[in-house]
């Protein structure tokens, strides 16, 4: 049943350009619709699925010749981030409730990317994933270059080309797999317990593991972004942030780790202090987290603070892939939950509740509007994401980023106290941008009286309240996610991790 | 000397012979009966007929299977060759229909003619095992699609990308005869398993290679390294693609270039078998696969970056042509059984797109006025099926899956790193010169979506933006369109009959 989850976005893209030219709102409800009914079936797999363990959906010969099958199969990892998938879907269409301009093009797109969002979770067959990881790369680009705003041309072509360039890192390393095992299968399972020689796997896996992790916003490889995400219309960049970065996170966990768990170990010698890849990435990813938070606390546009944000929350869940500890693990897998549900609210905030009104996103000039009085929605939802993205108990974030810090803190203590610094000045540039946008000292009489802002739609407050009860769910019970990847990551499949660095 | 078996002969030429028969029907018809008739009905008449021609052709191809071989290879027809020659003619086939609606000459039934000799030209070449044959019929193509580059007198570009075209064309044509000569004199037969009998004979000396061998090594890749335009050879190719008259520029940029790398893997693979030397890296010795891994690693490399600052669409085609040339010459320098089925699989598909996107860059051009970017400015919006034709082909060019094109790079680099992993380096460069790549197609598809149509045209009223295409035209474009999504979600379609056929042919 899962399978269908890719054809009906498909079908549904299909059907939205054969519709007649100029009826946005049909566009927009049948976007919705096929939206929808995959998040159903998410829900309905989710919910039924309470073992964890890797269940194949779909399994056809494909290429025979070369052994690749269109093999679909879902665990309880590509669970987790399905149903966040159909989540962010779904609150994104009600986020563009307002799209006018070409929007059968735009939800066509849309629709696009998360049917190959779709297929890159459910994906079993390592071609088949590639395949369907290269194919989000387009819809992205045209929905940035098309419907953004801020340097938006720009924004898209840099995406587009840090994935690209990722991608055939990823290519480079699956192909050279794929030949050293005999060129018989490219399945998960097949090259996973293939006996790569080591000397193999040290080139392949920093390879394959960046490549992805470009897309996971991998300090110093972030740049693309925030400004991709500042450029991007609001659905886009809740996408960018939602689910598209986690695509790379779970390319470095589900492909990297998996594929060439010997490249995690240590290289027999040490350089400036390294002594394995293992090192080299946490301390990227402990860099990244402590420089997106600081470069966040500088910011002029609301959406940059944002954007900084996601490539410091983003560094934790990289962070605690390499922790090879199970706590870690887990932790970075409910994490890529976590952010993704966040960083939607987040720039649902920023990209439609203000900007979208004010036309401005510079912080200096929203202050003056009075915000918490024109809006007090928005203002109320970006208090509760922000307490949600410091990391206050009760929201996601706070069980995310508790299970990482245990993780590292078994894995590297001294890196703990870093990102320690991290989580403080994550609160401080929340509080900050909050301070500044919706609070900051309302000017007096002097300032022109400003026309009344269009109150908030029923879909907006639709779309956040469901982003935020999904967050306080995880937050309060984190078991109905950790039930399902904890089985998982005991799976055979992460056998050679577990025998490789795993403690 | 065994004698000509006659019968044999007309089973392996009727193909040909029919093609050549329907191309003067075709030329009769034109010039007997409707020299007075509108220029659209005599070229739809004439691509008609000389469609049927090749239809009846196929349709031999395929019910008859060949296993024939004339005179020690000098013909030959075997399933490979056979598949080759069908892809040619589905090429031509589809170059014909796209022309009908082209006004840039009033000789139609001499360009139907031209089209089709070329197409002839090709069957024989792909057929064939021997040096004379492959290089008259090598000639015979080239001449045509001279003239074929000439043919818009109206136009000066046209002429002088003819010229430069030629000049080329016999410079390089006198190398690949000067190398040709040379192999003779070295193995005194012009039969290419013989001549490899011969290299073998004299590497089993335990001598080096004949330095008389390494020229002729070095004329030959010249020789067809233009037919492929691959650096440093290409100079002709960005002139010809863009001041040919769009069917021509589509012709030569599609099956003649599924005929040139056959029948160069034919002739590196067969016929130097044992003169290859190695490519691998940092064990680089003398023979003809480091000299091809060099001109491919330079081809990848200048037709990308040069493409990025071109301007005119059919420009960037070709640079982009270099840049593919420069990835199918992978294919033979690992030239093994494997490679030569990617590398098919890449070229055919590779000219399906070129010759949509040429057949897309054609109607634009007539609408539009030319073919610089800005010419392409919010096609999407004027005429929705063949930007979304265009969306198809350039992505494949790009190598986004599941188009055609993703599948043939994939399977290409795989049968690369097969023969070896020395080759590792030339795989990690086409890989990351195709991400390159992404960037200018992407430029051409940024007009079509993202910009908006310009000021006069969206001053215009809703009629006369929308751009009316012909049908016939469309028909073919969205068909190729078709066909490049089809093979990139089924490969296996187009690859179960490559791999039987060159099991067939024992290759």
């Amino acid at each position: 049943m899962l399978a269908w989850t890719i054809y009906i976005s498909f079908l549904g893209a299909l059907l939205l350009l054969l519709l007649p030219k100029g009826n946005a709102a049909a566009a927009r409800i049948l976007a919705l619709l096929t939206a929808l009914v995959t998040f159903a079936i998410t829900l309905v797999s989710f919910l039924q699925h309470r073992t964890g363990e890797m269940l194949t959906v779909t399994d056809v010969s494909w290429i025979p010749s070369l052994g690749i099958r269109y093999h679909l199969a879902a665990d309880g990892i590509s669970l987790v981030l399905l149903l966040l998938t159909g989540i962010i879907a779904v609150t994104g269409i009600l986020f563009s409730w307002n799209i006018e301009h070409r929007a059968k093009e735009f939800f066509a797109f849309y629709l696009l990317l998360i049917g190959s969002v779709y297929g890159v979770f459910l994906s079993y067959d390592l071609l088949l994933l590639f395949v369907f990881y290269e194919i989000v790369i387009i819809p992205k680009y045209f929905l940035i270059a098309i419907w953004g705003s801020t340097r938006r041309e720009y924004g898209a072509m840099k995406l587009v080309l840090y994935s690209f360039i990722g991608s055939a890192m990823v290519l480079i390393g699956l192909i050279a797999a794929y030949v050293a095992a005999g060129e018989k299968s490219m399945a998960l399972g097949d090259l996973a317990g293939f006996p790569f020689s080591a000397h193999f796997q040290m080139w392949a896996f920093p390879l394959v593991f960046v490549g992805f992790a470009i897309l996971a916003g991998l300090w110093p490889f972030h740049t693309w972004a925030p400004t991709g995400h500042v450029a991007a219309p609001t659905a886009a960049s809740m996408l960018l942030a939602g689910v598209v970065m986690k695509l790379g996170a779970y390319g470095c966990l589900r492909v990297a780790m998996t594929l060439f768990p010997l490249g995690l170990g240590p290289w027999g010698f040490h350089f400036l202090g390294f002594g394995s890849w293992r090192d080299v990435f946490a301390v990227l990813a402990v860099i990244g987290i402590v420089y997106g938070a600081m470069v966040a606390l500088v910011q002029k546009d609301f959406k940059f603070v944002i954007g900084y944000s996601s490539v410091s929350h983003m560094g934790f869940i990289l962070l605690g892939l390499m922790t090879l500890n199970q706590i870690g693990l887990s932790g970075a897998v409910v994490q890529m939950f976590s952010h993704g549900i966040l960083a939607g609210l987040m720039f649902a905030v920023v990209g439609r509740m203000v900007y979208d009104r004010t036309h401005t996103r510079e912080l200096a000039l929203l202050g003056p509007m009075n915000l918490n009085r024109a809006i007090p929605f928005a203002a109320v939802t970006f208090v509760v994401a922000g307490m949600a993205s410091m990391g206050l108990p009760g929201f996601s974030g706070f069980v995310a980023e508790l299970m990482i810090v245990i993780g590292v803190w078994h894995a590297f203590p001294i890196l703990t106290v870093c990102v320690g610094l991290g989580l403080v000045v994550g609160v401080a540039y929340i509080w900050r941008a909050m301070q500044k946008a919706f609070f900051a000292e309302a000017e007096h009489a002097s300032a022109a009286p400003h026309e009344a802002l269009p109150p908030i739609t029923l879909p907006e407050r639709l779309g956040a309240l469901i982003l935020i009860v999904v967050s306080v769910i995880v937050g309060i019970y984190p078991q109905v996610l950790l039930n399902i990847i904890v089985p998982a990551l005991n799976s055979p499949l992460f056998n050679g991790l577990r025998q490789g660095g795993w403690r | 000397m065994s004698t000509v078996n006659y019968a044999q002969l007309w089973q392996l030429a009727l193909p040909q012979v029919i093609v050549v028969v329907a191309t003067l029907i075709a030329l009769a018809v034109d010039l007997l009966l409707l020299r007075a008739r509108p220029i659209h009905t005599r070229f739809t008449v004439a691509a008609i007929l000389g469609s049927l021609g090749c239809v009846v052709a196929i349709a031999r191809l395929v019910h008859v299977p060949a296993q024939v071989n004339v005179l020690d290879g000098t013909l030959l027809a075997n399933p490979l060759t056979q598949l080759v020659q069908i892809a040619l003619l589905v090429l031509a086939i589809a170059t014909l229909l796209m022309a009908t609606n082209s006004r840039f000459t009033e000789h139609v039934g001499e360009f139907v003619l031209l089209i089709l000799v070329a197409t002839v030209g090709m069957m024989f070449l792909v057929s064939s095992q021997d040096l004379l044959v492959i290089f008259i019929s090598l000639e015979l193509l080239s001449l045509s699609l001279y003239i074929l580059t000439a043919f818009d007198k109206h136009r000066p570009h046209s002429s002088e990308a003819a010229l430069k075209y030629f000049l080329f064309g016999g410079m390089s044509a006198a190398f690949l005869l000067f190398g040709f000569s040379l192999l003779y004199g070295l193995s005194n037969s012009t039969s290419l398993p013989r001549i490899a009998a011969a290299i073998h004979a004299s590497a089993a000396t335990g001598s080096p290679l004949n330095p008389l061998l390494l020229i002729a090594i070095v004329t030959t890749v010249i020789g067809f390294g233009f037919k492929v335009a691959a650096f440093p050879f290409h100079f002709w190719a960005p002139d010809v693609y863009q001041g040919a008259p769009a069917p021509s520029a589509a012709f030569i940029a599609s099956s003649s270039k599924v005929a040139s790398f056959f029948i160069f893997f034919q002739v590196m693979a067969v016929g130097f078998a044992g003169a290859e030397g190695s490519a691998a890296w940092m064990h680089f010795t003398t023979g003809w696969v480091p000299v091809l891994a060099v001109v491919a690693a330079l081809s990848m490399v200048l037709g990308n970056l040069v493409a990025i600052v071109q301007r005119s669409v059919r420009r960037l085609l070709a640079y982009s042509a270099i840049a593919h040339a420069g990835y199918m010459l992978l294919a033979i320098v690992s030239h093994t059984q494997q490679s030569l089925g990617a590398l098919l699989y890449y070229v055919v598909t590779y000219a399906l797109a070129t010759l949509g996107a040429f057949g897309v860059v054609a109607i634009v051009e007539q609408r539009t006025g030319g073919d610089r970017l800005e010419h392409f400015d919010g096609l999407s919006r004027r005429a929705p099926v063949l930007s979304a034709c265009m969306f198809v082909f350039l992505l494949s060019l790009a190598g986004i899956p599941p188009l055609a094109g993703f599948f043939g790079k994939f399977y290409l680099f795989v049968s690369v790193l097969h023969s070896g992993p020395g080759l590792l380096w030339l795989v990690v460069l086409a890989i990351a010169m195709s991400a390159v790549s992404l960037y200018y197609y992407l430029q051409v598809l940024k007009r079509i979506y993202v910009a908006n149509p310009s000021d006069e045209v969206a001053n215009a009223s809703a009629d006369a933006t929308t751009i009316r295409t012909p049908i016939l035209s469309q028909a073919v474009v969205v068909l190729l369109a078709a066909g490049v999504v089809l093979f990139g979600c089924a490969p296996h379609l187009l690859l179960h009959w490559m791999d039987a056929a060159i099991r067939a042919a024992g290759f």
